[in-house]
Parts: structure tokens; sequence; C-alpha cells
């Protein structure tokens, strides 16, 4: 067994505040649960082993706890999850999400770790600036892992013409990207986070109201971004961004269109002549769903990414580097159809790019066995042009096993 | 005196008439309005028990919160304890008439609301035997209605109420509703599909008083082609409870008042 890692510290940190903070409210009127699952996950790869030689992209148990504690103006929750790690041979705590809810008429706070989604966007993200873990969903992990939770204080504000959602994170956390011992043609990018400063806190703000039938939303974003970038001393770093967004969305053409656009401002390179940082761009997302039969529903996605200053850019790139398209185009296919009173669930997802020619596939069957208990068979299948970003990692197709037990 | 006898005569035949002429349409709305939209809104704590042919159950319990509005437009909100899967799940319906209901879920895995693109006519409300059309009515306007008989069940009198769909896009060709004269509930409707064959049963089982509104509080959804059946029980119902326009928010779909859902 592996040693217990950082994250047991910051837990026990948060529940040792979390519980002289909270112990003479709570004893008192409150009403704790306790839920979560038992779980295995596992990918085997199906093209060729990974780089440090393992024949499995993902392998563990996993437990995972939930509790909550509630009354009557606020709210304590923690979901940790407890995992062995076959593949590294590790048991790993990791503290998922843990908050402080305080919750008033018009208002409402929320303190700690906390998963944030928002957008449109169906594993496509424009206003969504919060940390992904691609790594997670490269390798067969359920959809969720997808999403990382950011360690700041959320405030909701409810005055009656508009809602918002201000969000402040002093301290950044970067997207995951797959590890390079793990899949073929990666190579673990992991930068230097910014330093935990004033000026450095990120800043996400979202606006949004319904206009007639439609639901219209407003995003502003201030911080970094995701992946990291190479300076010129060959240094890791996340440079600066700021996006400016809106969306709206609502019934049309039998079904949900929804139309979101973002500008993304990269600060540290505005001329776009700076071919270590991210020129700025425009980022457009058109989506629309719709069922087709009973049961049965299709997910139509497609989005462009417009480089500003391409000219600056074609100019400064270096020689030899993989020249990227002005317009970036991605289209997504989603069919679910659930059969057997919905406890069978068949459902693929498609990423193709006609830019970059290269596609990601992801079928999946899913079957709930009891109320308790589900399993989940699928693919991750890359293919196309080589330096695409799907196309990449072409040799790291895999099939996965998710097994979960929840109470 | 002939004068005074005429007249009475004349109002009898004129009741009397009036009665009979409660046609088809006006008992499938008053039916519409006693099942879907009694008291300003409602408040229940539902227990769906899905059961197949064998007997196997699966369990999905709920609260259920529903207001009504103006030109009976409608809001609903439903979330779900179980099963565990889906627990915290929440759901919210915009009702309008004679046009597509907005419906929004929250999936608490990744803490988002969305929008689903289901339609009322033909989906299955959580994989039971109830259509979301089952759960929150359909446009009488959708239908004809035609009284074609008046019967006795189960010791109540009855209207029975053909409804045909006007569009031929419905699973089924028509309904039978065994509607209660007295409270207008409907006690049984019976579904024939384009063949004409009955396949689809729906019973009130069990009609109890409350607030002054009589409320099926236990009901059951049959198919007769699969065996499969789901039992509705309303453990607790109550009426005019006082839900406030703000609950059907994306605020309370990610944090629903303990006050509202327990």
């Amino acid at each position: 067994m592996g040693q217990v890692s950082v994250p047991l510290r910051g837990i026990l940190k948060l529940a040792a505040v979390a519980f002289v903070l909270l112990c003479p409210s709570y004893s008192r009127a409150s009403e704790v649960s306790l839920h979560g699952f038992l779980q295995g996950n596992f990918s085997l790869n199906t093209a060729s082993e990974n780089p440090n030689g393992e024949e499995f992209k993902w392998a563990e148990e996993r437990l995972q706890l939930k509790m909550e504690a509630v009354n009557e103006s606020s709210l304590l929750f923690l979901k940790t999850d407890f995992f062995y790690d076959h593949v590294d041979d590790d048991t790993r705590v990791e503290l998922r999400e843990g908050y402080l809810d305080l919750v008033y008429d018009n208002w409402d706070l929320r303190f700690g770790r906390q998963i944030i989604t928002w957008g449109l966007g169906d594993l496509v993200f424009v206003n969504d600036l919060f940390p992904k873990d691609y790594e997670a969903f490269y390798s067969g992990r359920p959809l969720e892992y997808m999403k990382k939770g950011v360690d700041g204080v959320k405030a909701g504000l409810y005055p009656s013409f508009a809602s918002f959602d201000v969000v402040l994170v002093p301290s950044f956390t970067p997207d995951t990207f797959p590890r390079g011992d793990r899949f073929r043609s990666s190579q673990d990018l992991r930068g230097d986070d910014p330093a935990v400063t004033f000026e450095n806190t990120e800043v996400a703000v979202r606006a949004y109201r319904s206009i007639g039938e439609r639901d219209v939303a407003l995003y502003y974003y201030r911080g970094f971004y995701g992946m990291p970038s190479v300076s010129s001393a060959g240094r890791l770093f996340y440079p600066e961004l700021s996006v400016y967004g809106a969306s709206v969305e609502g019934r049309a053409m039998g079904g949900i269109l929804g139309l979101e656009a973002g500008y993304y401002d990269s600060g540290q390179d505005r001329a776009g002549d700076d071919p270590s940082v991210p020129n700025s761009s425009t980022r457009f997302l058109v989506a629309y769903k719709r069922q087709l039969m009973e049961d049965f529903t299709l997910g139509l996605q497609y989005f462009l990414e417009h480089m500003h200053d391409y000219s600056a850019y074609e100019r400064t790139l270096p020689a030899g580097f993989p020249k990227a398209d002005r317009l970036y185009q991605l289209a997504t296919l989603r069919l679910t159809r659930f059969l057997m009173h919905q406890n069978l669930k068949l459902s693929l997802f498609a990423f193709y790019s006609p830019s970059a020619d290269d596609y990601m596939l992801n079928p999946e069957v899913k079957y709930k066995f009891t109320d308790n208990v589900w399993a989940a068979v699928g693919g991750i299948i890359f293919g196309g042009e080589a330096d695409g970003q799907f196309g990449r990692l072409d040799r790291n197709d895999n099939a996965y096993l998710q097994i979960r037990y929840e109470f | 005196m002939i004068r005074t006898l005429l007249a009475a005569l004349f109002f009898i035949l004129i009741f009397a008439g009036g009665a009979h002429a409660l046609g088809g349409a006006e008992v499938a709305a008053k039916s519409q309005e006693a099942f879907f939209y009694q008291g300003g809104d409602l408040k229940a704590r539902v227990v769906m028990k899905l059961i197949t042919k064998r007997g196997k159950e699966r369990v999905r319990e709920m609260t259920m919160l529903r207001k009504n509005f103006k030109d009976k437009e409608q809001k609903y909100f439903i979330y779900f304890f179980r099963p565990a899967d889906v627990r915290d799940m929440a759901f919210m319906v915009h009702k309008y008439t004679g046009r597509d209901d907005d419906r929004w879920l929250y999936v608490p895995a990744i803490k988002m609301v969305r929008r689903i693109a289901a339609e009322d006519k033909a989906s299955s409300f959580v994989g039971s035997d109830f259509t979301y059309e089952d759960v929150s009515g359909r446009d009488l306007e959708d239908d004809t209605h035609e009284l074609i008989k008046e019967d006795v069940l189960n010791g109540r009198d009855c209207y029975v109420v053909k409804s045909t769909p006007k569009a031929g896009d419905m699973d089924y060709s028509q309904k039978l509703s065994w509607v209660d004269k007295e409270n207008f509930l409907p006690l049984k409707d019976e579904y024939y599909d384009r063949g004409g064959e009955l396949y689809r049963v729906f019973l009130a089982d069990e009609i109890k008083d409350v607030k002054g509104f009589p409320t099926a509080v236990k009901r059951t959804m049959k198919n007769l082609k699969s065996g499969h059946r789901t039992e509705v029980t309303f453990k607790e119902v109550d009426y005019n409870v006082g839900i406030k326009d703000s609950l059907f928010s994306e605020r309370y779909l990610k944090q629903p008042p303990k006050k509202w859902v327990r």
C-alpha cells in the first residue's frame, strides 16, 4: 500500500475548521445524511500498451462518501473519495468537494472546494473556464470526474430582475491532461501555478435570467488558461486570460436550440506575435437537441474557434511547429437510447473536427441491475490526422468497465 | 293555473335537458380540473413502484410541488430521494397550454442545470408506465371528447367519455374515461392502441379527501401487453401550502429548500 498523500492533510484541516465553526449550531438542529458508492473502474488498452508498459489506462476500486449536514440556513457538504490505483499501486484520498453554504432570502454563499459548471455545451466549453480533467474522460471514467473542484467562494445574488453567480478563486487549479506514462504521444502538461496573490485571484461571473421563454446569460472570467504554455526559457506556465461571453437557449425547431459565444482576450499576447502564448480568439457554439422518438434523443453541436491576429501568429511561429488553423471547427453528435423502462441505456458521443480532420468516439452501454447497482461498458476511440488533438492520441484507444454500488 | 304548470314543465325540461347536455368536452374539462388543477398549489411525497411481470420492483421516491398560474399554466418542481443514483436530482417543468412545455433537470454529479428535450406526448416518466402527460395532464384541445354512456364503477355513478386524439402521432387511438359524477375524478382510463385493442389501464385505487379536495392518493397504470405496472402512492398530500413563485428557479433546483422537499 502506498502512502496517504497530500489531500488528506487538506481534508483534516477543513474538517477541523468546519468542526470548530459549526459544532455549536449543528449539534442543536441539523439533519445529517451519509451517502456514497463503491466503484470499480477498469480501462484496458486496445491499441497498444501504455508507455509505462501497463495494460490498463485506469484500474481502481473507489469508495465515495458524501456527508451532508443541514439546518435552516446553512449546509455542510463533504464528498471524499478513497481509492486504490492499481496502475500506480497507490492508495489515495481525494476531497472532491467540501463546502459550507450560508443561505439567506435573496443571496447565498458557498465557501470551500466546489464543482461549478455553466454554459450550454455538452463536453464542449466556451464560458465554463472551471478546471476539467481530460485524462479522466479519455480513460473511460464516469463523466462526473471530468469536472474538478475549485477552492474558492461563490456568492449567489438573486434580486428580482436577474440572478448572479460571483466566484472568487484565490488559488488556481489547472486542467488535467493525459499523463505521459499512461498515454502515448502525450506529455505531462503541468505548469507552475500562478502565485497566490490578490491580483492572481480568478474571478468568474454569470448573470442569468429568462427573457420570454428563453434562458439568457452573460459571462465574465478573469484568470488563466487551463492549459500551460511553454515560455522561451522552456518553463511551463499558465498565460493570463479574460473571457467575455453570452448565451441564449430555448425551444426551437421541435427541440432545444442554444447559442453561446465568448471573446477570449489573451492579455499577455494582445498583438498575437508571441508564439509561446495563445492568441486572442472568438469562440462560438451552436447546440441543438431533440427527441427523435420515445426514449431516443439526438444532440448536435458545432463549435468554432476563430484565432485573432492570424498573420502575426503565422509570422512568428517557430519553424517545425505544427500550424493551427485560423478557424478551428468541431462537430459533436450524441445519441441516447433508453430501453427496458430506462434500465438499459445505449449511447454514442462523437467528436469530429472538420478542420483538423480527426475524431473521438465514445460508445457506451449502461445497465441498472437494481436500484443500487449499475454497470457500464464502453470504448474510447481516437483517430484521424496525427497533429489534431484526437488524432494525436490514436494509439490510446481503450475499452472500459465501470461498476457501481450506490447507497 | 295551466300557465303555471306549463312554465313548471318548461323549467323541468330545461333543467333535465341541461343536465343531459353536459357534453363530453365539459366532462373532460371538469375532470382535468379535478385531477390536475385542484387548489392553488400542491405538495406531495410520492412513491412510485415499477413492477415487472415477474414481480421485480424498482422504487422512485420524490417530492412533487405544483403551482397554478394564469391561463391554466402550471409549474412543477420534482425532487428525487430514491433510487440512490438520482438522489438530489431535481426536475422543473413550465407547463403551457397549446404548445410544448419547458423542462429543466439538475444533475447533481456535475452541479449543472440543463434543459431537456423530451416531448410530453410519448415519453415515459422516469421509466414508469406513466407518460409525462399522465403526470401533468394533456391539452384538452388535442382530443375530441364524446360522452358515450353512463355507468356504475365500484358503486360510483360515472360518465364515460371517449377521447380521440386529433393528431395521428399518439400511441393510442382512443381513451375511455370513467369520470365520477360527483367529484369528476377519473376512476378508470382505458387506452386502446391503433388496432383498437385495449393495452393500458389506469385506475384510481384510493380517493381521499384532503382539505376538501378529493384526491387520488393511490393510482396504478398497467401495461397489458408487457404485464409491467406502476403503482403510485401519494404519501403526504397537502394543498394551498403557499409555494412561492421563486421556488421554480435554477437557484432552488440546485439547492432545494429543505422546508419544501423534506
